[in-house]
């Protein structure tokens, strides 16, 4: 981490890809700047004022052929490295379905995660090498950003919206962790480290982690406590949806539309229950607006996850 | 080189007896005229205390940024420091400064016309214009803002313990003036050019005003708004952006780069115009593809419009959208590198003269290569997640809107400097400056493109030490540039009262402006010019110029005969 270095330390499958995308970049640009930085010195020697260069008419070949071949060539060119470029992009969007799902949430100025067995961190993360991470990211106040350079990922993380991004790290280490989106005063400092382990350390280290309960177990308990069990329960004598496999299913709401009940859709769901009603049912429903903290939002929402049970995985 | 020099002397003849500068004297001559010219001097006056303002709170950062540690600034002065340098920068000198500087007092002259179309509306821009640079003042004295320049939601209306309100009034005040002044060139251009001066005849600097002042006009009420909604939000609460009650946050992006990218190519077309005046008359040769540029401006001013997304990759917008605008933004590199590589192709068969204002065009054409291909880095997808709010585009940006717009405002000043004050500038020290600001801004501003690609994220006051050595390498060089940015003051200045008197056109240009004496008459022309043919006639059509002398040039106008 330390020490004079001209390269970032490159510890994950997509910084390999990006590497190699941003050489072609560095050796096109590079051509581009030395052709243009020779003719600029060739034609200043040659034509300078006073010279015995020879001068006259432009051929007719270079007034219009050249300038047309330019421009197709440039246009080529761009339209070529937007090819490359959206290609290594399209390779690495998802995350593979059996990726580790961390929690985090960020706030000023501290990034909490959150493991799938219950382990929780501030300011750090550790994660296994060679299997992939996907961290499902929100904010309790600002815009913050996500930033591992040794990864060459970088996810913004919103507000009352989830963000995801992943990565499959290659080599451990100890690696920086940075805010990279200005959030106020101590911006600079909301920071930490990434520690990639080897997969049997990481088992180790998560199961020394004080143990908590998971977090759909954790959405369970909420579910009962801030009284959701009351009605949404399939027991309830209160006429409510029940909740049973409700997860990324489609939903038919009062005004005819019908969405998909994402992550999305059930947050606001619980925040602002009278903005998206389900046909057939009465709005009833208080929201949960200033009870539920972005925390307990993700914890409720696993559950809601869980209950879809393994089938549809 | 001096010999060159030597015979190009021309001996001291004075300009006419009266001229714009001596017609009236007084104070109130000066706040209540509204001959162009002496607007266009209150524009440099203004524009050129806020350059000090941005610039001192530049100078405060680099030293801050010396060591690793905050032992200079406190993490708020230092979040103040850099909003208050954007904020300035951006409204207060970039985006007026060659149009309301050199494109006021230059565009009539230029299409050989006695004013703007509307001279009152002038005068009352640069009113409106000081007063919004006051409330930028006030801003800084009442404790200043944290919020960067780019005032991102939610941090700027519910987080930021700043004066929000203040600034967002200032750069929304700035607009009416930037819109009066657009309004005024467009309308000029429209509606004043000279007989026989039809728009395949115009000069490439006043393509470049008209350009600019399209965007301006298009572009800068959306700022407007969305300041009032950010105003709204915070000061009566109403929720626009505030996720907590319904907003969303993005869509303040949306709206905000939807003027601030547009607002990049208002700070760099006009000086795309600058270098093409000069480069044509040092290399004495006739602009290569003039229909090839002129096509070039209005292709970027209008897909300048379309790329804004490319700001937002990492904003958690899709990954469509993200294709949609990577694939404009590399579209919207081919017209740049067409302007580059025209400028270059009108050195071939030239007779090139190295004086300062041809020193800063070349310097120029370096700078703003060099930042428009990391511009490629940036519109491709997986390498903008890496490097975006790093250093790198932090290197990039400034090397377009300082190494371009900077060097081209002095490379302008400088040559036409003659005509504004018919006084000759020092040409050995100017040419000392242009090389310095050169080197200067190369020490200051590459590092920075390596310590982005490292990691080192931007907005920083305290770093990981391993950074240090580029933050040195870039303060060191700050220095230097900042010595060669104060330097032309003090030779311009000087020059003001030592400085040899300049003939009509010292140059051998080609223009309409120097067809009338220097510094003009109130009026400009004595009696209206008659163009009769295209700009940047240095050789006639058929030859190229001769290896030593100035002639044979034709002036693209001038007294009807």
């Amino acid at each position: 981490m330390n020490g004079f270095s001209l390269w970032p330390p490159t510890a994950s499958e997509q910084a390999a890809r990006i590497d190699s995308l941003f050489i072609g970049l560095l050796v096109v640009a590079g051509a581009i700047l030395l052709l243009v930085a020779m003719l600029l010195l060739v034609f200043s020697i040659r034509y300078r004022r006073g010279s015995s260069a020879r001068r006259g008419e432009l051929p007719e070949f270079l007034r219009r052929d050249v300038e047309l071949g330019w421009t197709a060539a440039t246009l080529f060119l761009a339209i070529f490295l937007f090819w490359w470029a959206g290609a290594t992009q399209l390779r690495a969007s998802d995350a593979p379905p059996n990726a580790l799902e961390v929690h985090v949430v960020a706030k000023q100025w501290m990034w909490k995660a959150r493991h799938p067995n219950g382990a929780r961190e501030i300011n750090a993360l550790h994660v296994p090498r060679g299997e992939a991470v996907r961290l499902v990211m929100t904010s309790q106040d600002v815009i913050h950003s996500f930033f591992v350079p040794a990864f060459r990922v970088k996810q913004d993380v919103v507000p009352g919206r989830f963000t995801h991004m992943w990565f499959r790290a290659t080599k451990p280490g100890t690696y920086h962790l940075f805010c990279a989106e200005f959030c106020g005063t101590e911006h600079a400092t909301m920071g930490g480290t990434v520690t990639v382990m080897e997969p049997e350390d990481y088992a180790r280290w998560a199961t020394a982690q004080p143990q908590e309960q998971d977090l759909p177990g954790e959405g369970a308990a909420l579910f009962v406590s801030l009284g959701c069990s009351g009605c949404h329960a399939p027991s309830a004598a209160v006429h409510a949806p029940s909740l049973q496999g409700i997860y990324g299913r489609m939903v038919n709401l009062a005004d005819g539309r019908t969405v998909r009940a994402d992550a999305a859709y059930l947050r606001d769901s619980i925040l602002l229950p009278k903005r998206d009603l389900v046909a057939g049912y009465e709005p009833i429903m208080p929201s949960f607006e200033g009870l539920v903290d972005e925390g307990d939002l993700q914890s409720l929402l696993a559950y809601l996850e869980s209950l879809r049970g393994e089938i549809s995985r | 080189m001096s010999g060159l020099t030597a015979e190009r002397a021309i001996p001291d003849r004075p300009g006419r007896a009266e001229n714009y500068l001596t017609a009236e004297t007084g104070l109130a001559s000066w706040l209540l005229t509204t001959d162009h010219k002496r607007i266009g001097l209150l524009y440099m006056a203004a524009i050129t205390v806020f350059f000090f303002l941005g610039g001192a709170a530049a100078f405060l950062l680099r030293l801050e940024l010396f060591t690793p540690e905050g032992d200079l600034l406190s993490a708020d002065s230092y979040n103040r420091a850099f909003t208050f340098h954007g904020v300035v920068m951006v409204w207060f000198f970039l985006i007026p400064s060659i149009p309301n500087i050199l494109g006021n007092f230059m565009l009539p002259l230029m299409i050989g016309a006695k004013d703007l179309a509307f001279p009152r509306l002038n005068l009352i821009s640069w009113y409106i214009f000081v007063a919004a640079g006051l409330i930028a003042v006030y801003t800084l004295v009442s404790g200043g803002v944290d919020t960067g320049w780019t005032f991102y939601t939610p941090l700027t209306t519910a987080f930021s313990n700043g004066n929000v309100l203040a600034a967002a009034a200032a750069v929304f005040v700035a607009g009416f003036s930037t819109i009066a002044t657009a309004v005024n060139f467009i309308a000029t251009v429209h509606l004043l050019r000279a007989p026989g001066l039809t728009w395949f005849r115009l000069p490439l600097f006043v393509w470049a005003i008209y350009a600019t002042s399209i965007v301006m006009v298009l572009a800068t009420p959306v700022l407007a708004m969305v300041l009032l909604l950010i105003s709204a939000e915070r000061a009566f609460g109403i929720p626009i952006f505030d996720p907590l009650r319904g907003g969303d946050p993005i869509l303040f992006q949306h709206l905000f780069w939807f003027y601030s990218h547009p607002a990049v190519y208002i700070m760099i077309l006009p000086s795309f115009g600058v270098i093409s005046e000069v480069v044509t008359c040092y290399a004495r040769r006739r602009v290569f593809g003039y229909s090839f540029m002129v096509y070039a401006l209005l292709w970027i001013a209008l897909v300048g419009f379309l790329v804004w997304g490319h700001h937002m990759f990492v904003s958690g917008q899709s990954l469509f959208a993200n294709l949609v605008f990577s694939f404009l933004s590399f579209v919207v590199a081919v017209p740049s590198a067409i302007k580059v590589f025209n400028w270059t192709a009108t050195l071939y068969r030239g007779q090139i003269v190295f004086d300062a204002p041809m020193i800063y065009a070349l310097g120029f054409i370096g700078l703003f290569t060099i930042g428009g291909l990391t511009g490629l880095f940036l519109a491709s997808v997986p390498v903008d997640i890496h490097v975006t709010d790093t250093y790198f585009v932090v290197a990039h940006f400034h090397y377009i809107m300082v190494g371009g717009a900077v060097s081209a405002l002095y490379g302008g000043l400088s040559y036409w400097w003659p005509k504004i004050t018919g006084r000759m500038y020092p040409e050995a020290w100017a040419r000392f400056a242009a090389v310095m600001m050169f080197f200067g801004f190369g020490f200051t501003f590459f590092p920075m493109f390596i310590m982005g690609f490292l990691g080192m994220p931007r907005r920083y006051h305290v770093y990981p030490q391993e950074f240090q050595v580029w933050h040195v390498l870039a303060s060191g060089g700050a220095l230097i540039l900042a010595v060669a940015y104060l330097l032309p003051m003090g030779y311009l200045a000087w020059s003001l009262i030592w400085g040899r008197r300049a003939i009509a056109n010292p140059w051998g240009a080609t223009g309409l402006e120097w067809q009338t004496s220097s510094p003009p008459p109130t009026e400009n022309f004595d009696t209206p010019p008659v163009v009769v043919q295209g700009p940047y006639n240095y050789h006639p059509e058929h030859e190229g110029p001769p290896a030593m002398d100035r002639e044979p040039h034709s002036p693209q106008g001038g007294q009807p005969v």
